[in-house]
Formats: structure tokens, sequence, C-alpha cells
């Protein structure tokens, strides 16, 4: 009976609560995350050496700020101060030691935090290194566990984030948070970042390593957190209500053979209620905040919204729907979405209705390619009784996709028509 | 991974007395934590079993039976429902409970998800 690793696994739960606000507080002081974060893990290693004798200290965060700030000015110190710059800074750390690191108010921490998330999304990363780096420093995840998550080698996952650290390094990217339009648009990477964290997981499916969908949670956490330090952001909390209403279907949208189910034949009796509840919550106040004005995120979510009301597949309101995708193709001038309208539409005011603009689609020829296009038309024509028409478009978008599982739903459907 | 974390009665919950200002102050800073660290999803606190009721089926039929009940150690005065990625962080939140509610038991339940045994 040892208690080592025991102590062990508690500094790791410590580690996750702390290891980002410690990042953050201390990049704030040294104007580098890759030097803060090196900083924050030695201080980890000497909690690793130390804990298990003395004991988890009542404050283990600040146990941790001050540790790793003591190990900055040494390092400075040791090193010839040949640069004035450096100097000052390490007269700036001797003069906000702690303990007034507890005592300094959360809102700073929280700027700190924010601006550590602007600069882990910063554009001059790619986005693989973007999301990597979200994870490491935001997420408090380890690097075994992001390549795990992303099914890579550990080794491509650790030189991921060295290089991301380096670029931010070598481009001087400063430690601070953007103002006016730049901060909307690096705000938009920021957004970008955890959303496809969030489809990551989403996208894992039965017999992935667990890791994958964990990913998920990830993204809602981060989303949470991002909801906390920006809160009069619309965007934040679409994008969060847009995550969390999709996260409620989780349960329902593969039956046992981990075979997806669409929407509509979804059990939603198995739909998370919580989860619907605080992002219907989030909806609203990204809708209040957007002052008739809503965002991508925020409409995709009053779309989803619309389909987490509805008690009964038949009582969705497909109206709100089509006028919502309207709205989105307005702003998004996506050609998808406009086929998700005529969708929406035809389910609307009929397949006549939705087959017009699908036909408008095709005549763009933006689509081309694309095997949903076929599939609704086919669709539609199915619905209109054109079984011929319907059959020869759903053979067409199989011989498009390249997922089996898609392919084999199309066939069937173009079957299907021949009875 | 999501617990909920029960917050035991004891005879003061059950007098339903209403808890001291240092109390809630401290209990709002420690949920303000969670909720900035995307960690807590619900809570609440519950009011006294004496304005609880118990429902019995005994497979012929179902008898109400109205509180206070008595064994109070059993009881639930409180609840948090959290989502970490390790049980150890969970149990990590759990230690830095409020000071100020000792003394307290407190008890940490993992929430059945999809794909549990």
């Amino acid at each position: 009976m040892s208690a080592v690793p025991d102590t062990h696994r508690a500094i790791d739960a410590v580690w996750r609560i702390e290891s980002a606000r410690l990042i953050a507080g201390l990049a704030r002081i040294v104007r580098d995350v890759g030097l803060a974060e090196d900083l924050a893990q030695e201080a980890l290693v000497a909690a690793l050496e130390q804990w298990p004798e003395a004991g988890i200290p009542d404050n283990p965060g600040a146990w941790l700020m001050a540790t790793a700030k003591h190990r900055a000015i040494d390092g400075i110190r040791h090193e010839q101060m040949a640069d004035r710059k450096r100097e000052e800074i390490a007269h700036e750390m001797d003069v906000i030691h702690e303990p007034d690191l507890d005592a300094q108010a959360d809102d700073d921490i929280g700027d700190d935090l924010l601006t550590l998330i602007f600069t882990a999304c910063h554009p001059v990363l790619n986005t693989e290194g973007r999301i990597a780096l979200t994870l490491r420093l935001v997420g408090s995840l380890t690097t075994p566990e992001i390549a795990r998550a992303f099914v890579v080698p550990e080794k491509t996952m650790a030189q991921r984030i060295v290089r991301a650290k380096k670029t931010l390094k070598t481009a001087g990217v400063s430690f601070e948070t953007p103002h006016g339009e730049e901060r909307d648009e690096r705000l938009a990477s920021v957004l970008e970042v955890v959303y496809a964290i969030f489809n990551e997981g989403y996208s894992a499916t039965a017999g992935d390593d667990w890791m994958r969908p964990a990913l998920t949670e990830d993204a809602l956490r981060l989303g949470r957190i991002l909801a906390g330090l920006a809160p009069t952001e619309p965007e934040v909390h679409g994008l969060m209500a847009l995550m969390e209403i999709q996260a409620s279907r989780a349960k329902a949208r593969t039956d046992a053979d981990g075979v997806p189910i669409l929407l509509l034949d979804q059990d939603r009796s198995r739909w998370d209620q919580l989860l619907i509840r605080r992002g219907l919550a989030a909806l609203e106040r990204a809708e209040d905040l957007a002052a008739g004005h809503p965002g991508p995120y925020t409409l995709q979510a009053a779309i989803a919204a619309c389909h987490a009301r509805a008690r009964e597949p038949g009582d969705t309101d497909w109206d709100r729907i089509a006028l919502l995708y309207a709205n989105l193709a307005t702003r998004t001038g996506s050609p998808v979405v406009e086929l998700n309208r005529a969708v929406a539409v035809g389910m609307a005011r009929g397949p006549e209705a939705g087959l017009e603009l699908v036909e408008q689609l095709v005549a763009g020829g933006d689509l081309e390619g694309y095997h949903l296009l076929p599939s609704v038309r086919g669709d539609l024509l199915a619905k209109l009784g054109r079984d011929d028409e319907a059959r020869a478009e759903f053979e067409r978008a199989a011989a498009m996709t390249a997922n089996q599982r898609e392919r084999a739903l199309l066939l069937e459907r173009a079957a299907e028509t021949d009875r | 991974m999501r617990f909920v974390v029960f917050r035991k009665a004891d005879d003061f919950t059950e007098a339903g007395a209403m808890p001291s200002r240092e109390l809630v102050t401290a209990m709002l800073a420690y949920n303000r934590r969670m909720i900035d660290t995307g960690v807590l999803l619900d809570g609440m606190g519950l009011k006294p079993s004496r304005e609880g009721v118990r429902v019995l089926f005994d497979g012929t039929g179902t008898s109400v039976v109205d509180g206070p009940f008595t064994e109070s150690k059993e009881l639930v005065a409180g609840f948090s429902l959290l989502q970490t990625r390790t049980r150890e962080e969970a149990l990590e939140w759990l230690r830095r409970w409020p000071a100020e509610d000792a003394p307290v038991r407190l008890e940490l339940r993992q929430v059945i998800e999809e794909g549990d045994a």
C-alpha cells in the first residue's frame, strides 16, 4: 500500500485544474508562452518531488505559481544580465511575488487566460498547430493524450507543438489581447478551433479510442471557459449553444452497431435534456447580445434548437428552419447551406417548393461532385412520385460518395424506389 | 465523464437553518471557480426532509410517507453535477469544498454514460 501513486494522481488532477491559469499568469510575466509552459512544467516536477513527502499544500495553485516564478527569476539571474529588458522583467517578478497572486483579482487571471487562448489560436499558426496548442495549454491535455485523440504518433504531435511554440516566438507574437477589428477576427479563429475540436470528437465512431469522443467534452469545457471570459460576445454563446445541443443527441445518433441514425429517426427520449436546457439558455443569451444580427454559430444553434424543441419530428417548425437557413446562406454565401434550406423548404411547403431550389443549385453548378445534391434531389423526386428520376439520382449520389455506409444507404433507397 | 456530488444532510440542514454569510460567500466563490473552469454543469440545495415525501411500491400498491425522515446521515441536502476528464479531478474539486461548511460529509458518484458496461 504505497501512497505515492495516489499522490501522483492527485497532482495530475491539480495540474488539470491549475495549469491553464498558471501558464497564462507566467506568460504575462515572461511574454513567451513556450517559456511559460516550461516554467509551469518545472513547477510540476518540483511538486512531484516534494508533495508525496510533504503533502499537498492548502493552495496548490499558488504553490505552483510561486515555484515557477522562483525558477524564472533564478533562470534569468543565472544568465548574463546583459539584456536590460530581462532585468526589468526580473524586477517586475520581484514586485508581484506571491502571496498577492491569489489576492490578485480573478479578473486579471481571467484576462491572462483569455490572452493565452487568443495566442494559442493565433493566425500565424496552421490549424493543426492551433488545435494542438489550445488543447495542451488551455485544455491541460498531455501530448500523448492529444496524439491519441487525433490518432497520430506521439512524436508527430510533440513536434507539432514544439513547432507551433517556435512559430509564435519567431513571429514575435506578443502576449496581448487584440482589440477592435482585429479582436473580431482573432475571436473567429478561437471559435473555429474550439468547434474543430468538438467536431473531431463528434466524428469519432464506435471502436475508436475513448480519447477521441472525449474531445467533445474538452471542446465544451473550452467553450464554457471562453463564455466566462468573454461573456458579452454573442458568437461565443452561439457556439456554446450549438455544441451543447449537438452533444445532447450523442446517445441517440447511432444504433447498437454504430450505424448512424438520421436526426428525424432518432429516439428523442434519449436526447440529453440537461444539455438541451443549457444550449437553449446559451442561445437566448447569444440572441439577446446579437440584437437582431445573429452570427453564423448563433444561427446554426437556432436551427439545432428548432429540432431540440420539437417533441416529435412532426412538431418541427420547418418554416422557421427555412428562414434561419436563408439568413445563414446570406451571411455565409455557402451553397451547402442553400441545399439545407431546400430540404427545410421541402419539409415546410412541400417537395415541389424544395425541388425548385435544388434545380437552381444544380443550374448554378457550385455543388458539382457533392453527393448530397443528387441525394436531396432524389429524396424530393421520390416524394413527388417521380420514381425513375429519383432512382437515377440515388444511384448517382451513391457513385459519388467514398463512405461505404452512406453508399449502402443510398443504394438501398434506389432499390426502394423500384417497388 | 460526469459526477454527482452529494452534500449529505446534517442536523443543521435538517433544521432548515440558513447558512452563515461566510459560508454563502465561500460557496459562491467555489462554484464560480468551477463554472470558470467549465466543470460545474448544475447544482442545487434541497429543503429539509420534513418537506419531502417518500413513495413506496410494494408490488400491490403504493404508500406515501411524509417527512421528516430520521436517518439524517443518509439524507441529501444538495447536489452538484460536474464534468471532468478524470475521477481524480472530480475528487480534487471535492477537496476544495469550502472549509466554512465543516463538518460536512460529501459523496462522489459517477454518472452512467453511453458505453459503460
